[in-house]
C-alpha cells in the first residue's frame, strides 16, 4: 500500500513540504512532474507535516504533482554484476546497461562494533615513495587528499587505484567535472581496471542534492563486498563538494549554521561515511582515499578541519607534490616496523634534515651568508626533492630506502645525521 | 509513581517531540516502540504537554504516533564487582557481548546487562550487626582481579542507618541481598552488592574533597618534569589534528603511575580504540604482573556511533571513575576528545532551537565543561582512606586555534595546560607538547629552581632562534648561539621522547630526576668554551647523539653505565 499526495504545501530551495500520515523518517518518496520522476527523501516530520528532500531538485515541479511514498529508505542493488558499471548519484544507469533491481540493499547501515574491527596490519604498497617510505598506506585505512583546485589529485588517486593491490575499486564522484569523469574512466580502463570497478558518478552538471547519496552509496556496496572476503578500495572524490550539499539543504532547512554556514553536524556526518572504513575479521577490508579540495588553501577551513580529526591522516598536494610537512598515516606505525628496520629511522631522519634545510632555504632568500652546514644542507634538500618528493619517482620501498642512505652519504658524516650508532654501522654506504 | 507514555508528534534527526500524558521527569529515560526495538532516548525539554527526547539510536524508520514508555528513571549506569576490563558504549552496553549476540554490526535497539549477574563473588563482610552506616560506607568487600571492591551502602541513602543483618562470607552473585539495614523508621532496606547511579550527578559519599598535592608520574618526561600533573587533578591536550593528542593519552594510559584507568573515546575514531582493546590484554603491568586490561575499563563511542550517546558517555565515565574512587583508589580518566562531547551538545542545542551562543555552541557550554572537570578531586572517606578521580581531556580545537570556545572554557578550570604544536609535530618533534605555551599548576618532581633554570634556557634559546631568522647567523653572538644550542640540546634528548621505543616510552622517576639535574647542572649552567659556531654545533650534535643513545638503554644496566661515561667524556673534552 503506496500512500499518494496530490499537493504540495511549500517548495523551498530543494525542500518540499506534503501533508501525510504514517511516513517513516528517512523514507524515500517519488515525484512524478512534467520533468519525469525523481527521487526525495523524507527529511523531517512535524504532525502530519512531512520536508521532503528532492535530489533532482524542484525545478519544475508543480505545486499539484503527485508524491509517492515508497515505504523503504534509499537503497542500492548488490550483486556482481555491478562490477564494470557506471551510475549516476540516484543509482541510475550512466552506461546504458540495465537499472538495479535485484537484492536491494538499505544504504547508510548501522556502525561497526568497534569490539569487532581487528588492528590493520597490511600495507598497501603505492610506489610512491613519499608513501611508501614517510607515510605508509595501510589497508582499512581511511586518508583524504588535501588540495587546492588545480593540483594534480584525481590523477594521483588514479595513479594510486591502478599500482594499489587491491581486488576492487568503487569510484564516487561528487560533482566531478565531465572531462574527469571522463578521464578517471579511461585511465582505468587502459590499465586493465575498469573491470573489477564501480563507479557511482554525480557530475557538476547535476543537481548538487543528488550528490549527497553517493559516498553511502559507494560505502554501503564496498561493506557487502568486504563482508564477502573483498579487499575494496573506495575512491571519492571530492568529498568539499558533499559538505557544500549538506551546507546548502541545512540552510533551507533554517538550522543555526556552526561555523562558515556549515552545520553543527558536519563532523559526524563526514565522520559517519569515513568511519565505514574498516579491516573484517575473517573478511575483507575497506579502505577509503578521498579528495578534499581546501577553498583558499585553508586547512583551517570547516571541511578540512574536521576532516583531518576524523581521518588517520592525511595527504597535501601541493604543486604537484605530496608535501612532506603535513603529510602523515597514523597507521603506519603499524606496518613499518615489519618492511625493513632502517624504514623508521630514515623515515625520521631524512625528514627531520629537510626541515632544517626548508629554515636555511628561507635564510638564503633573505640574503644571509651560507655557513658550512647551510650548504651542506642546501645541496641535501636538493637531492630529497629529486629523488623522493617527485611523484614521477616510481620505486619499490626498498630502493628508496637505499636512495636515502645515499643522499645522506652523499652530503654529511654520519654523526651530523643524528641516526642511531648501529644503523650506521650496517647501512652507511662506504 | 506510575510510568508515563507519549505519542510522537514530530522527528528532526536524532530529536523526537512526544505529546506526553502524565508526568514525566526532566533528564528521564524514555523509550521508543519500534516494532520489537526499543530505541532509548532520553528527555531533555519539557515544555507543555510535549517532551523533547534525544534518541540514542538511529531515528530512520520512527513514524509520527509511534508510542514513546518512560520509565521514571534518570539515565544511570550499573556499579558493582565485574566493572573492570569490560568495554562499554557510551551508555554501558558491553561491546563484546553484543558482538558475539549480533556480529560485526551494532545492533538498534538492544540494552544489555552492564556487569554479569551470573558470576559469583566471594563475599567478605566488614561491617557488623549494630554498626551505623550512610551511603557510602563499607560493608563488605569482594576480590576484583587485584583490587579489594568495596561493598559500599548504595550512594542515594544519604540518612543514617544501623546495619540491622549482614552475610556470612560465602559466594553470591552480584543480586544477592548481603547486608540489611534500618532507618530511622525502622524500616528495612535490603541493599545487594550493585546498584545504580544517575550519571549526571557526581558521587559525594566521602568524608571530605582535599586539594590535590601528590604528583602523579605519567613517565612521560616532560609532564612529570615540567608540566606535571597531580592526583586528583585535572589536565587538558589540547592540539590540532596529527599533533599527537591520541598517542599521548595512549602512552599515558600505558604507563601512567595509578591503579586504575578509565577511557572514554568519545566522537573520536573507531581505530584507535580498537589498539587499546586488541593490546591491552597482552601487555602486563609490571606494577601488579597482571595485564593492563585487569585495571582498565573502555567507555567506547566513537564517531559513527550515535550522537546523543556521545553526549553521555564522558559522564558514565566519570561516575564509574567516582565509583572506584570510593574504594580509596587512584583513578585516571583520559577523555578523548572533549570537543566532540562539547559539538554533540551543540548538535541538540541546535535541535532545540536555543540561541546559540560563540560558533554556535550553548550557552551553557562553560558550565558544563566546569562540572565536568570538577568532578575530579582528591577525597577522604568515611573509613579514612583517601581516594582520587584525576581527569585529562583532550580538546580538538578547529583549525588548531586555541582561541575557541572550547579550549578557552577549558583552560579555566584545568590545573595543567599541555598545549600540543603543529610546527613541533611537523618537525617530528613528539611529544609535541609546545614547552614555551604550555603550563601547570602542580608541583614538579624535579626541583623548582632547576625546572625554572631549564624553562628559561628554552625561552631564551627560542629568542635567538627568532633572532637568528631575521640577523642570520652570522650576526649572531658566539654566546647568544650557545644558548641557542642548549635549547635545541634540552629539547633533543629531554623533551622528546620516543613513544614506539621500548625503553624510551617510558622514564621513571628516579631516572628523570637523575637525568634532569644532570642536564641542568652540568650542561645547560656550564659555561663551555668555543673556537667558533661550527665547533660549538659539532660538540651539542655530538652530546646529542651520546644522549640519545643513552635513552634507548635500559636503567640501571652496564650499558646505560658505559654510555654515560661515554657522554661524561664529552663533556670533560671541553672543559680541559
Amino acid at each position: 500500500m503506496r500512500k499518494v499526495c496530490t499537493r504540495i504545501l511549500s517548495i523551498v530551495g530543494n525542500v518540499l513540504t506534503v501533508r501525510a500520515e504514517g511516513v517513516k523518517y528517512e523514507e524515500l518518496a517519488e515525484i512524478s512532474s512534467s520533468m519525469g520522476k525523481s527521487l526525495a527523501q523524507v527529511i523531517r516530520l512535524d504532525k502530519d507535516k512531512v520536508f521532503l528532500q528532492a535530489f533532482q531538485g524542484s525545478r519544475g515541479i508543480s505545486t499539484g504533482d503527485e508524491v509517492t511514498f515508497l515505504g523503504h529508505p534509499m537503497r542500492v542493488g548488490f550483486s556482481s554484476n555491478l562490477l564494470g558499471r557506471i551510475f549516476n548519484g540516484s543509482g541510475v544507469p550512466r552506461d546504458n546497461g540495465p537499472a538495479l533491481s535485484e537484492n536491494m540493499i538499505e544504504i547508510a547501515g548501522p556502525a561497526v562494533n568497534p569490539a569487532k574491527r581487528i588492528i590493520p596490519s597490511r600495507m598497501i604498497r603505492t610506489n610512491i615513495p613519499m608513501i611508501d617510505v614517510f607515510n605508509s598506506l595501510v589497508e582499512s585505512q581511511k586518508l583524504p587528499i588535501f588540495s587546492v583546485s588545480g593540483e594534480p589529485y584525481n590523477e594521483l588517486l588514479a595513479r594510486i587505484a591502478l599500482q594499489a593491490e587491491v581486488d576492487m575499486i568503487i569510484l564516487g564522484g561528487i560533482g566531478l567535472k565531465y572531462d574527469q569523469y571522463m578521464y578517471f574512466k579511461n585511465t582505468l580502463e587502459e590499465g586493465g581496471a575498469l573491470s573489477r570497478s564501480i563507479f557511482f558518478v554525480h557530475t557538476a552538471a547535476d543537481p548538487i542534492v543528488e550528490s549527497l547519496m553517493v559516498p553511502d552509496m559507494c560505502l554501503s556496496v564496498a561493506e557487502k563486498f568486504a563482508l564477502s572476503g573483498k579487499r575494496v578500495l573506495v575512491l571519492l572524490t571530492d568529498m568539499t563538494n558533499f559538505a557544500d550539499a549538506l551546507k546548502e539543504i541545512a540552510i533551507t532547512m533554517e538550522q543555526v549554521p556552526s561555523n562558515r554556514g556549515y552545520p553543527g553536524d558536519l563532523y559526524s556526518q563526514l565522520a559517519s561515511r569515513y568511519e565505514k572504513a574498516v579491516d573484517f575479521e575473517d573478511a575483507g577490508s575497506i579502505t577509503t582515499l578521498a579528495v578534499t579540495t581546501m577553498p583558499g588553501d585553508d586547512v583551517t577551513h570547516p571541511v578540512p578541519d574536521n576532516t583531518g580529526y576524523i581521518t588517520e591522516g592525511q595527504f597535501y598536494l601541493r604543486h604537484g607534490r605530496i608535501e612532506p610537512f603535513g603529510s602523515l598515516s597514523r597507521l603506519k606505525q603499524l606496518v613499518n616496523k615489519d618492511t625493513r628496520e632502517d624504514h623508521r629511522s630514515i623515515m625520521d631522519g631524512t625528514l627531520q634534515l629537510y626541515a632544517q634545510f626548508k629554515e636555511t632555504e628561507e635564510k638564503k632568500a633573505m640574503g644571509f651568508k651560507m655557513s658550512n652546514w647551510d650548504e651542506k644542507l642546501l645541496k641535501y634538500g636538493k637531492l630529497f626533492e629529486d629523488n623522493m618528493m617527485d611523484l614521477k619517482v616510481n620505486i619499490p620501498l626498498e630502493k628508496a630506502l637505499d636512495k636515502g642512505w645515499k643522499m645522506l652519504a652523499d652530503c654529511f658524516t654520519p654523526e651530523e645525521t643524528n641516526f642511531r650508532t648501529e644503523l650506521i654501522e650496517n647501512f652507511w654506504p662506504k | 509513581m506510575s510510568k508515563s507514555s507519549g505519542k510522537i508528534i514530530s522527528i528532526t534527526g536524532n530529536m523526537i517531540g512526544v505529546k506526553l500524558e502524565g508526568h514525566i521527569i526532566q533528564n528521564e529515560v524514555g523509550y521508543v516502540l519500534l516494532g520489537e526495538k526499543r530505541l532509548k532516548s532520553e528527555v531533555i525539554k519539557i515544555e507543555g504537554d510535549t517532551g523533547y527526547l534525544q534518541v540514542f539510536e538511529y531515528t530512520k524508520g520512527i513514524k509520527v504516533g509511534d508510542i514513546v514508555e518512560f520509565s521514571g528513571k534518570m539515565l544511570s549506569v550499573e556499579l558493582g564487582p565485574g566493572l573492570l576490563a569490560q568495554i562499554y558504549d557510551g551508555l554501558q552496553n558491553p561491546l563484546p557481548e553484543l558482538a558475539e549476540k549480533f556480529g560485526f554490526f551494532l545492533p538498534i535497539g538492544i540494552e544489555l546487562k552492564a556487569i554479569s549477574y551470573k558470576k559469583k563473588w566471594e563475599f567478605i563482610p566488614i561491617a557488623k550487626k549494630g554498626d551505623h552506616v550512610t551511603a557510602g560506607s563499607v560493608l563488605g568487600s569482594v576480590d576484583e582481579g587485584i583490587f579489594k571492591h568495596k561493598i559500599m551502602v548504595p550512594f542515594h541513602l544519604k540518612e543514617k542507618y544501623i546495619v540491622n543483618e549482614i552475610a556470612l562470607r560465602n559466594d553470591y552473585t552480584i543480586d544477592h541481598v548481603v547486608a540489611k539495614i534500618k532507618d530511622k523508621k525502622d524500616e528495612t532496606i535490603n541493599v545487594s552488592m550493585v546498584f545504580e547511579w544517575p550519571v549526571k550527578v557526581p558521587i559525594e559519599a566521602y568524608k571530605e574533597k582535599l586539594s590535590p598535592k601528590d604528583i602523579l608520574v605519567t613517565k612521560a618526561r616532560v609532564i612529570d618534569t615540567l608540566f606535571p600533573v597531580a592526583k586528583g587533578g585535572t589536565y587538558c591536550i589540547p592540539g590540532p589534528f596529527g599533533a599527537g593528542k591520541t598517542v599521548l593519552q595512549q602512552l599515558t594510559s600505558r604507563y601512567a603511575d595509578v591503579d586504575i584507568v578509565i577511557i572514554a573515546a568519545c566522537g573520536e575514531r573507531a581505530g584507535e580504540v580498537v589498539e587499546t582493546l586488541r593490546e591491552f590484554p597482552h601487555i602486563k603491568d609490571p606494577k601488579t604482573g597482571k595485564t593492563l586490561m585487569e585495571r582498565t575499563i573502555i567507555i567506547c563511542n566513537t564517531s559513527s556511533m550515535p550522537v546523543a550517546a556521545r553526549e553521555s558517555s564522558v559522564y558514565t565515565a566519570a561516575t564509574l571513575g567516582e565509583y572506584y574512587r570510593q574504594m580509596g583508589l587512584n583513578v585516571l580518566l583520559l577523555a578523548d576528545s572533549t570537543s566532540r562531547w562539547a559539538q554533540a551538545m551543540r548538535e541538540i542545542s541546535g535541535r532545540l532551537e536555543e540561541i546559540p551562543g560563540e560558533e554556535a555552541y550553548p550557552a551553557y557550554l562553560e558550565s558544563r565543561i566546569a562540572q565536568f572537570y570538577e568532578r575530579a578531586g582528591v577525597v577522604k572517606l568515611h573509613d579514612g582512606e583517601v581516594g582520587s578521580l584525576t581527569i585529562g581531556g583532550t580538546v580538538s580545537p578547529a583549525g588548531g586555534n586555541f582561541e575557541e570556545p572550547v579550549t578557552q572554557s577549558t583552560l579555566k578550570v584545568v590545573g595543567a595546560f599541555h598545549g600540543l604544536s603543529r610546527d613541533r609535530a611537523n618537525a617530528r618533534k613528539f611529544p609535541s607538547i609546545d614547552p614555551l605555551e604550555s603550563w601547570s599548576k602542580y608541583k614538579s618532581i624535579a626541583e623548582e629552581n632547576l625546572v625554572t633554570f631549564a624553562k628559561m634556557i628554552l625561552t631564551k634559546g627560542d629568542q635567538v632562534r627568532q633572532m637568528m631568522k631575521v640577523v642570520g647567523e652570522e650576526g649572531t653572538s658566539l654566546e647568544d648561539f650557545v644558548v641557542y644550542l642548549k635549547g635545541e640540546f634540552f629539547d633533543g634528548v629531554y623533551i622528546q621522547q620516543n613513544g614506539f621505543d621500548p625503553v624510551d616510552a617510558s622514564t621513571n622517576e628516579e631516572r628523570q630526576k637523575y637525568v634532569f639535574s644532570k642536564i641542568v647542572n652540568e650542561i645547560l649552567k656550564k659555561q663551555f668554551s668555543f673556537e667558533d659556531k661550527d665547533k660549538a654545533r659539532h660538540f651539542f650534535y655530538n652530546l646529542r647523539h651520546a644522549f640519545i643513545d643513552w635513552n634507548y638503554k635500559a636503567w640501571d644496566t652496564d650499558a646505560a653505565k658505559k654510555q654515560e661515561e661515554k657522554l661524561n667524556e664529552i663533556i670533560k673534552g671541553n672543559s680541559e
